[in-house]
Parts: C-alpha cells; sequence; structure tokens
C-alpha cells in the first residue's frame, strides 16, 4: 500500500515539475537573438544594449550551423522565432541567403561599414573581425626575419619551427580563404610543403600561443586576438603578431556577421540592435573586451593592435561565400586530410 | 492515466513445464490480433519513438539526393563507420563482462571501490574526453610529460581509427559494465557451483555456465556501445576519424540532400543491427530468486593481473581526462579567471533534467518492455525497435525532426523550445538505455511468483506495484541511470530545443571549449563528473544491487 501511494506522490510530482518546466519558455522579449558566439563573449554587450535602448532581448546560443539550419526550418514553416542571426562562420551566412531567409538591411545600417566587409546585396553585415597572422618568440626570431607571405614557411629555414592546428576551424576558415584566392591545387601544394616542413601539432590557437611564450616552438599560425589575450594574463610573455603582406592569404580577415531574418516580428528594434553592436560602445567593446577588429567606419582597433586600413581592397574571407566553393568546408577538411596535415 | 495499468497479466499465462518457457501459445483471444489495447499502446509509444527516423526518410525522399554522389561519397565513411563501431562494441563487450564477473564474482581486492569507480567512464561527454587526450598528449600536457619522463617518446599525433577506438571504448564499456554486473548479482550461483563440483575450472565454468546465461545482458549493452558509436560526432570530429557523422554534419548546409541520404544509411545499418542482436541474444528464462550465498572464485596469483587490468581502464577512462581537465580548471582558478558560483545554476538545470528524463523514459518503455518480455508479438519487436533505433540517430537531427514536427503542426507548436519538448527529446533518443535494462527487470520476476500473487491480490495495479515493481527495481534504477548520464552530458539537441536561457553543464563546457577559454572548459567538466558521480550513487547505485552482494 505504501508503495504504491509513494508511487502516486512520485508521479504527481514529476507531473508538477514538467508543467512547470514547460511553462518557462515562451515570455516574449522584444528582440529575440540566435547567437553563434558564446555568452562570454557577448552577452556584457547585450545586456548594455538592453539598458541603453530600455529593449529587452533574449539570447540562444549555439553553433553557427547549426541554429543556421534551425533559423531555415523556423522559415520553412513560417514561424520564424529569431529576429537577429550572428553568425561566427561566414558559411552559415552563405546558407541562409541562399535560402532566402536574410531580410534585407536598412541603408542607414548598411552605410556604417565599407562594402568590402558586407553582402553586396546587403542581407548582411560585419560587426567585427579576426585576422589570421603569425605569433613568434620575440627571444628566439628577429622580425625582420619573417616572410611577407604565409606561403614561404615552408622554407626550409622554418623547418619545425612552425606551430599549426589543423584541426581547427579558424585554420580550416584560412585553408578555405586560400581555395578561394589561389586554386585548390596550389593549396593541396602549399599543405603538403607545409606537412613536410616538420610542423608541431597543437590542438588549437590558444595551445600554440602559450607554446611560443614557453618557447617550445618558434612561431605560429593563429588568430591575433589570442595573443593580446595572452599578453593580458601575462604581460612579460615573449610572443608578438606579425602580419604578412597584404592580400596575402595568410593575412584574411574573417568577419563575425548581423543579419535580420525575413519574417522577424521585430525587425525594426533588429535593426536598432545591429547598429548599437556598430556604433562606439559596441565597436570598442570589441576592440578592447576581445581584441577584435571593429568593422564600422572611423572606429579604432585598441591600442595595441595594429590598425587595418578597410578603404583598401584586403583579403576578406566575410566577403567569399564558402559555400559557393565546390564542396565548401568539407572540401576544405578532405584537402587539409589529403596533405598529410591532419592524419 | 497510467499506461502501466491495464497490462500486466490479466490473461492466464502459459504454465513452465520445464527448463524453458514456452511463450508462443497460438490459443487463447487476442494472441494474434494487433488490436488490443495494449497492443496499440505499445504501437503508439513506438510511433514516438519512430518519428525522428521518419523525418529523416521522409526529407531524404523529399529533397531526392543524388544516388550518383551517395554511391560516391557514402561508402569510405560508412566501411570507417563499421570498422569502428564493431571493433568498439567488441571491446566495450569484453572489457565490461571482465570487470563486471571480477566485481561480482571474484575475491579482487576493493571490489566495493572499483564497482563504483568503475561506473564513472560513462559520465564524460566524449568530446570532452577526447579534448582532453588530445590536449593531455601535446607538449607540455600530462601524458606527454609522463611518457617523456619514463623515457618513452609521446606519439605527435593522436588520431585516426587507433584514436577513435581507445577514446570511446574508455568511455561506453559502462553500457555493458552495469548490465552485466546485475545480471550476475541476480542469476544464483549455484549452477556454478555444480560446475565446479563437477571439476570445470573457473575459467571454463565462465565460459561454458556463466556466459550464455549472460549473453542478453551481453549483447543488449553491446549493441547500445554500438549504436552510440554510430551517431557519435564530437569526439570523431576532434580525433579526425571520417565517419557518417562526419558526413551528415560537414554537408548539413552545402548539400543537404547528401547529409539526409547519410543519416538514410545510418539507419539502416541500425536498423539491421537491432535484428542481429534480437535474433540472437536468445531468450533466458525468468529467474528463480537466489537463496545461496554468492560463491566468489578465489582469483589467488591472478590476483594482481585483475588488480592491474582495472587499475589501467579506470586510468584511461577517468584519471588521465579528469587529472588533463583539473590541469585546465587549476590554472583558471589560480589566476580568478573562472569561479564555481557560476555554476550552480546550470548544474542545477543539468540534474533536474536529468532525473525527469530518467523516469519518464523509464515509465514510458514499461509497457514495451513488458510485451516483448511477457507476451511477445511481432507489433512489441516493432515497437522495441522503434525505441532502439532512435539512439543511433544524431541528437542534431533528433532535435531537428522534433524542431520541424512541432513547428508544423499547429496543436504542437507551444511546444516549440520548451523544457518539454527537450525532455521529449531526451527521452527519445535515449529511451534504448531504459528498454534493454527494463526488458532484463521484468524478466527478474519469478514466474512462480507471479502466479501465487494473482490469488492473493486480485488487483493488476496493486500487484503490479506489490509484487513486480519491487523485483524490479534494481533493473529499472540501473536504466533509468543510464539514461540520466546520457541526458546530463548530451549537446546538440539540448542546443537546438532547449528554451532560451536555458543552460546545462554541457552546454557551458561547449562554449567555452569553442572560445578557447580551457579554464572555463576544465572547472565545469569537473563539476559534471562531481554531479553525475553524486546522483549516480545516491539514485543508482545505492537503490541498486550492483553495490551490494
Amino acid at each position: 500500500m505504501s508503495r504504491s501511494r509513494h508511487c502516486a506522490r512520485v508521479t504527481a510530482s514529476l507531473a508538477a515539475i514538467s508543467l512547470i518546466a514547460a511553462s518557462c519558455g515562451g515570455d516574449d522579449a522584444d528582440i529575440t537573438l540566435y547567437s553563434g558566439r558564446s555568452a562570454e563573449l557577448i552577452q556584457p554587450i547585450i545586456d548594455e544594449f538592453e539598458e541603453v535602448s530600455g529593449l529587452s532581448v533574449e539570447v540562444k546560443y549555439g553553433n553557427s550551423a547549426d541554429l543556421a539550419l534551425l533559423i531555415d526550418e523556423e522559415g520553412e514553416a513560417s514561424a520564424m522565432a529569431a529576429d537577429v542571426f550572428l553568425s561566427q562562420s561566414p558559411g552559415s551566412m552563405g546558407f541562409l541567403e541562399k535560402r532566402g531567409r536574410l531580410a534585407t538591411l536598412p541603408e542607414s545600417t548598411l552605410a556604417l561599414v565599407t562594402d568590402n566587409v558586407r553582402d553586396d546585396s546587403g542581407s548582411w553585415i560585419g560587426f567585427s573581425g579576426r585576422q589570421r597572422v603569425l605569433v613568434y618568440n620575440t627571444d628566439a626570431v628577429d622580425p625582420v626575419d619573417l616572410p611577407s607571405s604565409v606561403l614561404d614557411m615552408t622554407d626550409p629555414e622554418w623547418k619545425g619551427r612552425i606551430g599549426v592546428a589543423p584541426g581547427n576551424g579558424s585554420f580550416q576558415d584560412f585553408v578555405t580563404a586560400m581555395r578561394a584566392t589561389t586554386g585548390d591545387d596550389a593549396t593541396l601544394e602549399f599543405l603538403k610543403a607545409l606537412d613536410a616542413n616538420d610542423p608541431v601539432l597543437y590542438a588549437n590557437n590558444s595551445a600554440i600561443v602559450a607554446a611560443v611564450g614557453r618557447g617550445e616552438v618558434d612561431t605560429g599560425l593563429v588568430n591575433h586576438y589570442y595573443n593580446y589575450r595572452a599578453l593580458v594574463e601575462n604581460p612579460d610573455q615573449p610572443s608578438a603578431n606579425h602580419v604578412f603582406g597584404p592580400d596575402d592569404p595568410g593575412a584574411v580577415l574573417i568577419i563575425t556577421g548581423a543579419a535580420i531574418l525575413a519574417g522577424a516580428d521585430d525587425a525594426e528594434p533588429a535593426a536598432q540592435l545591429i547598429d548599437f553592436l556598430l556604433g562606439s560602445s559596441g565597436q570598442q567593446y570589441f576592440a578592447t573586451e576581445t581584441f577584435e577588429y571593429p568593422l564600422a567606419i572611423g572606429q579604432l582597433p585598441a591600442i595595441n593592435v595594429p590598425p587595418i586600413d578597410f578603404s583598401n581592397d584586403i583579403s576578406n574571407a566575410g566577403g567569399i561565400a564558402f559555400e559557393d566553393l565546390a564542396g565548401g568546408l568539407e572540401a576544405t577538411r578532405a584537402l587539409i586530410a589529403e596533405s598529410g596535415l591532419e592524419s | 492515466m497510467d499506461p502501466l495499468v491495464d497490462f500486466p497479466l490479466d490473461v492466464a499465462q502459459p504454465t513452465p513445464t520445464g527448463g524453458r518457457l514456452k511463450r508462443r501459445v497460438t490459443s487463447g483471444g487476442g494472441r494474434t490480433s494487433w488490436v488490443t489495447p495494449s497492443r496499440l499502446l505499445g504501437l503508439l509509444i513506438g510511433a514516438g519513438f519512430a518519428s525522428p527516423a521518419g523525418f529523416v526518410v521522409w526529407r531524404t525522399l523529399r529533397l531526392g539526393s543524388d544516388l550518383a554522389s551517395v554511391a560516391k561519397e557514402v561508402p569510405g565513411p560508412l566501411w570507417r563507420t563499421v570498422q569502428l563501431s564493431v571493433l568498439v562494441s567488441v571491446s566495450a563487450a569484453i572489457i565490461g563482462t571482465v570487470l563486471a564477473w571480477l566485481v561480482t564474482r571474484t575475491d579482487l581486492r576493493g571490489r566495493r571501490f572499483w564497482r563504483i569507480a568503475l561506473v564513472l567512464p560513462l559520465v564524460l561527454p566524449s568530446f570532452v574526453g577526447a579534448a582532453a587526450f588530445i590536449a593531455g598528449l601535446a607538449p607540455n600536457g600530462i601524458i606527454h610529460d609522463a611518457l617523456s619522463a619514463v623515457g618513452i617518446t609521446p606519439p605527435r599525433r593522436f588520431r585516426g581509427l587507433g584514436a577513435a577506438w581507445l577514446v570511446l571504448t574508455a568511455f561506453t564499456y559502462p553500457y555493458v559494465y552495469l548490465p552485466v554486473a546485475a545480471r550476475l548479482i541476480a542469476l544464483r550461483s549455484s549452477l556454478e557451483e555444480s560446475a565446479r563440483l563437477l571439476g570445470l575450472s573457473s575459467t571454463a565454468t565462465f565460459f561454458k555456465v556463466t556466459l550464455p546465461q549472460l549473453r542478453p545482458a551481453v549483447f543488449g549493452g553491446g549493441l547500445l556501445v554500438f549504436l552510440y558509436t554510430l551517431s557519435e560526432f564530437g569526439a570523431v570530429q576532434l580525433l579526425g576519424y571520417d565517419t557518417l557523422t562526419r558526413v551528415i554534419f560537414a554537408t548539413r548546409q552545402s548539400d543537404r540532400a547528401l547529409s539526409f541520404a547519410s543519416a538514410t544509411v545510418v539507419l539502416i545499418l541500425a536498423l539491421a543491427v537491432v535484428a542481429l542482436e534480437r535474433s540472437q541474444r536468445g531468450r533466458s528464462r525468468p529467474d528463480d530468486r537466489s537463496t545461496a550465498v554468492v560463491r566468489r572464485n578465489r582469483l589467488g596469483w591472478r590476483q594482481a593481473p585483475a588488480l592491474g587490468g582495472c587499475s589501467l581502464v579506470l586510468l584511461v577512462g577517468l584519471v588521465i581526462p579528469v587529472t588533463s581537465l583539473a590541469n585546465w580548471a587549476q590554472r583558471g582558478i589560480v589566476e580568478r579567471r573562472v569561479s564555481i558560483s557560476d555554476l550552480v545554476q546550470p548544474a542545477i538545470s543539468t540534474a533536474t533534467v536529468g532525473v525527469i528524463a530518467a523516469v519518464l523514459a523509464v515509465t514510458v518503455v514499461m509497457p514495451i518492455a513488458l510485451a516483448t518480455t511477457r507476451r511477445p508479438h511481432r507489433s512489441s519487436d516493432i515497437a522495441a525497435i522503434s525505441v532502439i533505433v532512435g539512439f543511433a540517430i544524431p541528437g542534431l537531427v533528433i532535435a531537428l525532426a522534433l524542431a520541424v514536427l512541432t513547428l508544423n503542426t499547429p496543436v504542437l507548436k507551444g511546444l516549440y523550445q520548451t523544457s518539454a519538448l527537450l525532455i521529449i527529446a531526451y527521452v527519445i533518443h535515449f529511451g534504448s538505455q531504459a528498454l534493454a535494462s527494463t526488458e532484463l527487470a521484468v524478466r527478474s520476476v519469478p514466474h512462480a511468483l507471479r502466479e501465487s500473487s494473482r490469488l492473493l491480490e486480485p488487483s493488476p495495479i496493486r500487484r503490479f506495484f506489490q509484487v513486480d515493481f519491487p523485483l524490479m527495481r534494481p533493473g529499472l534504477v540501473a536504466g533509468g541511470g543510464l539514461v540520466m548520464l546520457s541526458t546530463l552530458k548530451e549537446l546538440p539537441a539540448t542546443l537546438l530545443l532547449s528554451p532560451i536561457g536555458f543552460s546545462t553543464l554541457t552546454t557551458e563546457i561547449w562554449a567555452s571549449y569553442e572560445e578557447g577559454f580551457y579554464a572555463s572548459t576544465g572547472l565545469a567538466s569537473i563539476v559534471l563528473v562531481a554531479v553525475s558521480a553524486t546522483l549516480t550513487w545516491f539514485l543508482v547505485l545505492r537503490r541498486s544491487e550492483v553495490v551490494r552482494g
């Protein structure tokens, strides 16, 4: 008897919990943001926007590509829940544009950046950028010896002296950009030569920067901001960034973009949010907190980060629709594997 | 209404006449009919579980994948998937069975410790485990330094089939270990004693007497490992081993037709393996409770190698990855970059959804388990297979399927992005783990006991709770425990289906890992291990017989 009563109690409380849990969803905010960039890097500036604008923002965090798939399904069902999408990967923006899920941004918003960091048809806009660089140990390497092209890192001079993270997303973005500018054959040749040059393999950018700082390896291919973050934690670390020459595939700029979704109920406040990200406080947040490049006209990067002149034609991975490349990221991974760098 | 109610045993059961219980009886009303309330209920539950699979097939047909591109892209990854899944499930089955036998049937030293510790490798998400191994082997990592210290040159690369096999085996063998240990405890050892008295060695007794009785548990656990490996993505991607899930993920935007076609191939493979397992596992007879004290085999000189083996398994599956993670966390704590207070809310959410999903999963698979073990019929087999196949579909695909289903069905629209839908996704994805253990639990109720209880208690509901349920409890708790642990570490469905603002420890681990904040990754992983271990201890092990005996 007591056992069956006990079970009834368990069942009842479970039902109650499920009901409470179910009712937690769906309180309506002014703006629903789907962010492919993690809370740690974006939530503080969203909080500031809420305070300044008086609008409420709810954020769904996830992987850029998976969120894009979810947005696509919401669009397909004519039930778009998301208003704004922030994408870490250019490919996911390209995917949604192709599927017709992006609304055209207002002219006033598009005018905040130069043409080369936004979509030609005005459906997405870049708000921060990360550049591929070579990080080097200042005790072990004289900067005058550093080449002006990443292609020269395959010279015997650098044998066993370069750190690479071939499984990392940003390395793959770099290789994809290289395929776009130099073609698959030349890219494969470069990767093979790089592999033959006895690189030291790491899991990710931070590990490379840490290893360069310790003097374990002399140089490494990374995104520019990792070294600045490392220097905040340890200002004495003997590491610095070297930027390859203009138009070099090794100096590609990868853009984090924002878009308003077609069918979004809150397009007007959504545009307000994007304008805020591109305004002074938004841009300076990215410049000083994440050490990325602000992309709005007239905004400068953090004091120790060398500025980029966006009016010049720079290598710009954000401008390359990765999905237009035959095979997209998959082909890039296959190429890396074929080169032997990854196996 | 409780779906269990009309189930147990109101139709007269055949009486066991000899050693083997005859199950298929053609006489009696409703035995061959598909339209009985209980069978319809089973089919209805099965249909719910099969909905993501239905979505995959529907999408594949609608997108009309180009057969030539499937023929070009799929065979290589398919072959690698089969290789990895077979290797991992066979090695996990061997390791899990041997360990279960050691801790339940021998005088292994420190048995109580090993019984609990050997479950724990299950709690780490495999992508975290893989990342910890990669970091540990990189210059300055703990494995790298330890190997260098003893004069071994550490491998420069930790990738490919070998690496994926090692990592997945180390984290999945508990799927076999848990049910086999539970089974060994429930089985009486008198047969084994007789075998020993008749002069068989302990090894021969194990192979000739014990193992055949364990077959359903070993096969059921091995199947879970196989399906887990089939749907695994995070670890194989980090370890650079190109399986079918990598094709599904890599082409999910660029070539959706190919992506869904690959998912269909995974489904077909899973169906084939599930059908094979169900035909091969054999039916063991319902148990007679043992009153005899379990006889422990003396290990003698084998004590040392046995302890060495247990230590090695624990070293690879728990100590190395956790040390590697602790190493990350400790750096962050020392530099005051991370704090544990941010993790309290995610830890509570994680534990809550885990426990709810576990109880719900056991509840909904119970009617199917009762049907497949007590009154088998083709309808119950179909329902059971639908439940099991849910484990082979990657979490991302299940999430998309449920999103599409709710977004396009007016009455269900309110469920989109609620915890209720998230919990349904967990139940569909992990119900198979509850089913395997629940079937074993149902089987552990002695037939004679049910017969006599019928005379004493006319109400089937009361009979279920007073007679069946207490005897089934260890098995149900083990099944629920597996679902809970899997839910705690689930990532892709959690990210897509959770209500806005909802985060679990695993989403925290993922977010910090993606951005390169390894200190947070390490700390959140340690908290996940601690929460999982605590819940496992209080809710599962303490209540099951795995720690007693």
